[in-house]
Formats: structure tokens, C-alpha cells, sequence
């Protein structure tokens, strides 16, 4: 696993009176947190605080929302304005509170079957609009929060509770459906590739418009286990050996296909106006504001 | 392009219909954030919103449907904003998870039905009042919730600035229960020229003070919105004070118990009603809505032939009225409850008299209002049942 940058005071163990790293960003009284050992979240979350501590955010001008999953707890553990909403619904919630209160730094953090499962509509016609909001998503391939059930980004022939026989459907490719619906910064990284990640994350929260990171992540409780991936480490080799760094792709061509190589990296980076910047513009013309 | 920014508050007399009213009644109470999906009869309130909105400096935005519509209210409330949304009974069906997050959260907001012939798709463009228990109990587990019903473009548009105040008083989602008539009905509406905007509850305390979850006195915690510096966690799951997750009965015991209370306590601040003629009534109705304003005339006819009839109007439906059902109840000798379902709000006044007074429902399952006679009928039928 490739180390995080090194930080003035390293992460202590059991040692009093010293302070966790990212205490300005992370409720350190919440810890331990609930996922597992092994479990890719703790990556994407500490990649993103990592962002946000590199980019000198002002910690009370970040507000980050999620859903129901083990991705949806991300809310919970970040020492910020953080809403835990509803099974599928972070997506528009942010939408309100980015459109109420353009000033804050609005980023959803969640799972991919609340984002593209019972979420889906809302994150399509959320990238449609370019609402400035960045969303996180850890696709781990299943419902890891519910015992591991089929998800929108299960393979085909993938095992999970609900498909014992394997999956008889496809899967989405979420790159491709974020450019398609209009995102206007998207890109995929593993958990592998955690400072790669970290970079991205910072441009997309630099970035305005809708913006979008997959994050490919090990569920060795679930998915890992039913599909034989070995433990989260095997995953980590699985990742390093398959994942190709390419930017500018044609995220059409970029599936993740099991034992395939598959391409991590960004696929779109484009300007163009907000939902924000074109309402203002016209209030602007009419009314003078 | 001119420059016109224009007023919050349209002061002066207009003409308009019911969903116009509750528009400009949103406007006018600070309302800065409108998300809606379009149904019949709703469109003229999001109509009005998307065109005022931007006049008054407020956001006005047509989600892909109301599942996003009430999440994005619940949003922009914790962002700062007055928000609102309105629906009728389809939409208000999909709004019914994030209502019950608005009221675990205790996010001020208001939610407009304007209520159809259902179930289903149902009747668009005709009225109902089925959607009553609905507003009671539509979202999962047990809550409770303000709900207000107007009888006239008139009181909707002060229903509707009473439901910004009460969302902010008591820290919860507010219903006003409209139904098709009242939406569509065109009346003298006349605006004051002051309105007042509800304060927000801040906290006073600094961000290292400050619990989220802890009550003041009156049950009701201060908010702190995004932004506001305190950077709290806000979650739908059971939790404690300091609102992080607390997975126990105790804690949910008290948590479910104290959302109840606060709502309940302070019963005496929203039971409205309107009596007309009670003080001699043989014959208690007990209407709401548009089906009071035509019971009105039922009542009016009864006396015409000499029976002491009297109309108990309700304006608010949610907590029920149960004290002031009960003591109207002990003087009469008979109830007619009319109303545009098959009898819900008529099961709350036979459960709030006990059934101790011989009852009788004057029901529609939808699609037009009763007529005056219809509701004499009822009132001569439980006259002759209690002799
Ligand atoms: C309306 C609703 N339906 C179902 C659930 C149960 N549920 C909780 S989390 C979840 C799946 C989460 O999957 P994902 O977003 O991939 O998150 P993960 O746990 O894998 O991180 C489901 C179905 C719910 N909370 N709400
Ligand atoms: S079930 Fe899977 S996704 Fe959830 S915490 Fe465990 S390893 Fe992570
Ligand atoms: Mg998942």
C-alpha cells in the first residue's frame, strides 16, 4: 500500500497527548469508526481530508453529505458541517444547500448503490445542470452495508447474496455515465493509488461545476470475500497489476471488467457554465442583482 | 431590460386563486427557496415561485421529482434558507421518507399539498381530502406533525406565513393541507404591508459549547446552519445530543419522545379553528377545508327550517383538536363530520368524543364538492337517529 504523504507528528498508536494528524477535519471522538478491517474507506476518506488540509480549505466553509451505506457514514466522521440523509437522496440535498448557500464547498461522499441505484436519477439530472458540487463515489461493487447484495456496478457473473448463481445483469460504467449526463470533471482512481487520488480530489474541489471521482475500492467483508479476491491486500495487488494510468480516454471504452485490465485516471476536464453562474447572470440582466 | 427588483411583500388587495395566495404567502414570509416537480392542481404555486423568486434574490428550482424536490428543501433549510415545496397526493406519497428526516433532523420547512381525487393518479384536476391520514402518518414511525388546512385563497395565503413561523418555532416540517377548490378558486386576497420574517434559532453558546441536539427549555434545540462555524453532524439515524449516532432504545426512547413532546406541549400556539353558530347547536358539523366553506351553507339551510345547527371549522387538522372536539361535543346531541374522503378525520372526532354522540358522516370519495343539501341531509339524519 503506497504511504501517505509523511506528516510533521506521525499517527500514534496508543501514545497520550498526542493528536491525531487530521483532528482539524476528522471527529476524532467518533473513532473507532465502524468499517472494517481491510475496507477501502478509510483510504478515500483520509485521501480526501489530506485535499482539503493541502488546499488550506477553511474547514468551516466545506459541507459534506451523504446517504445510507457504509460510504454514507463518511458524513459522520469528518469534522465539518455534515449531513446524514436518506438512502439515495445526498445528491439533491446538496443541491439545496449549494443553491441556499453558494459561499460553502459542497461535496457528496457515498456508495455506489445510493448514488446510482436508488440515487440514480438524481445524480444524471444533477451533472445535466453542472450544480457545483463534487461527488465522491467509493464503488466497492455491492451493497456492502446490507450484507452484500447485487448493486448497479456488480460484473456480470459476479457473486453476491442476491445473485448465488452470479449476476445476470450489466453493469454500469460510471465514468462513461457521468461524461454522458454532463459532468464537467470526472475521473477514476483505486484506493491504491491514494496520493493520485488525493491530487484529484483537490483539482475537483478547485474545479467549478459538477464534478465526479470513482473510487474503486475493496469490500473484502462482502465482495472480496464471495468473489474470492482475497483479502483486502490481494485486492490492493489485483489493483496495482490491472489498474493502467491513462488520462483523456474515452471513458465509452473504459468498463472494469473482472481480470481485465481497466483504466484509472481523468476522462474529462471541461468548462462550462454552472447552474449557478447562468442564473446569476440572467437575475443579473432582469433585475439588477 | 428594465430594472425591476421587485417587492417581497405585493401589499394591496388582489385577485387570485388559492395556490397563488400560498405562493405569494411564502414570498412574503422570507421564503428564498422553492423546489417542486410538476401536478396538477400544484403548477400555479411552482409557477409563481419560479417567477417571483428570482425578483425577491430566492432560488426557484424544478427537480426530477419530489423524492429530489423534498430532499433539496430539507437542504437548502440546513444552508440558511426558508424553504418550501409543494405537491399534490402522487408527489406528497414520495416525499413522505424525507419528511420523517426533516422531522428527525428538526429542519424547519414547509410542505404545500394541494389535495386531488385519489387513490392513484386518481382524479388530477378534480378535488379530495383523502390525503388527511396520510399527513398524519404518511412517513415511517411515530411523529407528529403541524397541519394546517385553509378554507380560502385568503387563509392560504395566511396559513402559509403562519407554517414559515410555526416551522421555525418548533424546528419541524409544516403541512398545509389544500385541496383542489381552495387551490384553483379565484377571491379577494389582500396583503398586509408588513409581514413578518420568523427568526431562526442560533445558538448562543461558542462551537466548543455548543450540543445540536440539546433542548432548550421549550424542547426545541437552536440551529446551526452550514456555515454558521459549528460544523455539526446532522444525521437521520437515532442520536444523542451532540448528534452522532446512538444505536439504543434509551436513547431512541428519549430522542422520539422529546420530537413528540415538543410538537404537543405547546398545543394552545396552533389550534386554530373557527365556530360558527355553536352557541345554541343541537347539531354540531365539523368540517374543513373547502368542504367548510360549503358546509357552511348546509348549516345555513338547517337553520332556515329551524334546527339549531352549528359548524365547528377546522384550520388545524394535525395534532387533532381533541380538547376542543370534546367540549363542543358535550353540548350537542348530534355530529356531522363532511369532508372529501370516506371518513378519516371522522374516525379522530369519534375517537376524541369517545362515541358518546350519535355521529354521521357526510362523505365523498372525491371529485366535486358536496352541496349544501347534501350536508342538511346529514343533519337531519342524525337528528332523526337521536330520536
Ligand atoms: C429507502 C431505503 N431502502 C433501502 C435501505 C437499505 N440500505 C441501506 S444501505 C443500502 C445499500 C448501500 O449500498 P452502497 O451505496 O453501495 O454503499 P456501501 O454500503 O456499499 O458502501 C441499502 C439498500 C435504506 N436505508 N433505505
Ligand atoms: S462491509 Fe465492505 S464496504 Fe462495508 S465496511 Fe465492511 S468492508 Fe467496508
Ligand atoms: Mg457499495
Amino acid at each position: 500500500m503506497p504511504v501517505l504523504k509523511p506528516r510533521p507528528k506521525p499517527t500514534p498508536e496508543i501514545l497520550p497527548g498526542v493528536r491525531h494528524p487530521l483532528e482539524k477535519y476528522l471527529r476524532t471522538d467518533r473513532l473507532p469508526h465502524i468499517w472494517c478491517s481491510g475496507c477501502g474507506l478509510g483510504i478515500a476518506l483520509s485521501s480526501f481530508l489530506y485535499a482539503l488540509e493541502e488546499l488550506e480549505i477553511d474547514p468551516d466553509s466545506v459541507a459534506v453529505v451523504s446517504g445510507i451505506g457504509c460510504a454514507g457514514r463518511f458524513a459522520g466522521y469528518v469534522r465539518l458541517d455534515s449531513y446524514h440523509t436518506t438512502h439515495g437522496r445526498a445528491i439533491p440535498f446538496a443541491t439545496g444547500l449549494k443553491l441556499a448557500k453558494p459561499e460553502l464547498t459542497v461535496v457528496v461522499f457515498s456508495g455506489d448503490g445510493d448514488l446510482f441505484a436508488i440515487g440514480g436519477n438524481h445524480f444524471i439530472h444533477a451533472a445535466r445542470r453542472n450544480v457545483d458540487i463534487t461527488v465522491l463515489c467509493v464503488n466497492n461493487f455491492n451493497y456492502g452495508m446490507t450484507g452484500g447484495q447485487v448493486g448497479p456496478t456488480t460484473p456480470v457473473d459476479g457473486r453476491t447474496t442476491t445473485t448465488p448463481y452470479g449476476n445476470f445483469e450489466h453493469p454500469f460504467n460510471l465514468v462513461y455515465l457521468a461524461a454522458s449526463a454532463g459532468a464537467t470533471y470526472v475521473a477514476r482512481w483505486t484506493t491504491l493509488h491514494a496520493r493520485r487520488l488525493k491530487e484529484s480530489i483537490k483539482e475537483a474541489l478547485r474545479h467549478p461545476g459538477f464534478n465526479f471521482i470513482e473510487i474503486i475500492s475493496p469490500c473484502p467483508t462482502n465482495f472480496g470475500r464471495r468473489n474470492r479476491l482475497g483479502d483486502a491486500l490481494d485486492e490492493m495487488r489485483y489493483y496495482a497489476e490491472k489498474a493502467v494510468i491513462r488520462h483523456g480516454v474515452d471513458p465509452a471504452g473504459a468498463e472494469v471488467v473482472p481480470g481485465r485490465e481497466f483504466i484509472v485516471g481523468k476522462f474529462v476536464d471541461i468548462e462550462k457554465p454552472t447552474y449557478l453562474e447562468l442564473y446569476r447572470r440572467k437575475v443579473g440582466e432582469l433585475f439588477g442583482r | 431590460m428594465p430594472k425591476v427588483a421587485k417587492r417581497r411583500i405585493l401589499a394591496g388587495v388582489h385577485f387570485m386563486n388559492g395556490d397563488e395566495a400560498i405562493a405569494e404567502g411564502a414570498i412574503a414570509a422570507g421564503c428564498t427557496f422553492f423546489a417542486a416537480y410538476p401536478i396538477t392542481p400544484q403548477s400555479e404555486i411552482a409557477e409563481r415561485m419560479a417567477r417571483r423568486l428570482p425578483q425577491v434574490g430566492g432560488v426557484f428550482i424544478q427537480m426530477e421529482d419530489e423524492l429530489g424536490a423534498m430532499a433539496a428543501v430539507i437542504g437548502a433549510a440546513w444552508g440558511g434558507a426558508k424553504a418550501m415545496t409543494a405537491t399534490s397526493g402522487p408527489g406528497f406519497s414520495l416525499m413522505m421518507e424525507n419528511i420523517g428526516l426533516a422531522v428527525m433532523t428538526e429542519t424547519p420547512c414547509v410542505v404545500v399539498d394541494v389535495q386531488r381525487g385519489a387513490p392513484s393518479t386518481g382524479l388530477p384536476t378534480l378535488v379530495g381530502q383523502g390525503d388527511m391520514m396520510q399527513a398524519r402518518w404518511g412517513s415511517h414511525g411515530h411523529y407528529e406533525i403541524i397541519a394546517l388546512s385553509p378554507s380560502s385563497p385568503q387563509e392560504a395565503f395566511d396559513l402559509t406565513v403562519k407554517a414559515f413561523a410555526l416551522s421555525e418555532r418548533f424546528r419541524s416540517p409544516i403541512l398545509l393541507m389544500t385541496d383542489e377548490v381552495v387551490g384553483h378558486m379565484y377571491e379577494r386576497v389582500e396583503i398586509p404591508e408588513e409581514v413578518p420574517i420568523a427568526p431562526r434559532r442560533k445558538p448562543e453558546v461558542p462551537p466548543e459549547e455548543f450540543l445540536p441536539y440539546r433542548p432548550t427549555e421549550d424542547l426545541v434545540p437552536p440551529m446551526a446552519c452550514a456555515g454558521d462555524g459549528y460544523r455539526i453532524h446532522v444525521t437521520g439515524l437515532t442520536h444523542d445530543e451532540r448528534g452522532y449516532p446512538a444505536m439504543d432504545a434509551e436513547a431512541h426512547d428519549v430522542l422520539v419522545r422529546r420530537l413528540c413532546e415538543k410538537i404537543l406541549r405547546f398545543r394552545e400556539e396552533y389550534t386554530w379553528y373557527e365556530e360558527t353558530m355553536t352557541e345554541d347547536a343541537e347539531v354540531l358539523v365539523i368540517s374543513y377545508g373547502i368542504s367548510a366553506r360549503v358546509s357552511l351553507g348546509g348549516v345555513e339551510l338547517a337553520r332556515e327550517k329551524g334546527i339549531k345547527a352549528g359548524l365547528l371549522r377546522l384550520i388545524t387538522i394535525w395534532p387533532f383538536p381533541d380538547e376542543v372536539v370534546k367540549q363542543l361535543a358535550e353540548r350537542v346531541g348530534g355530529i356531522v363530520v363532511v369532508e372529501i374522503n370516506l371518513g378519516q378525520i371522522y374516525r379522530e372526532v369519534e375517537r376524541a368524543t369517545g362515541g358518546r354522540v350519535p355521529m354521521r358522516g357526510v362523505f365523498r370519495a372525491g371529485g366535486r364538492i358536496h352541496t349544501p343539501e347534501e350536508v342538511l341531509a346529514g343533519i337531519e339524519e342524525v337528528l332523526r337517529c337521536r330520536s
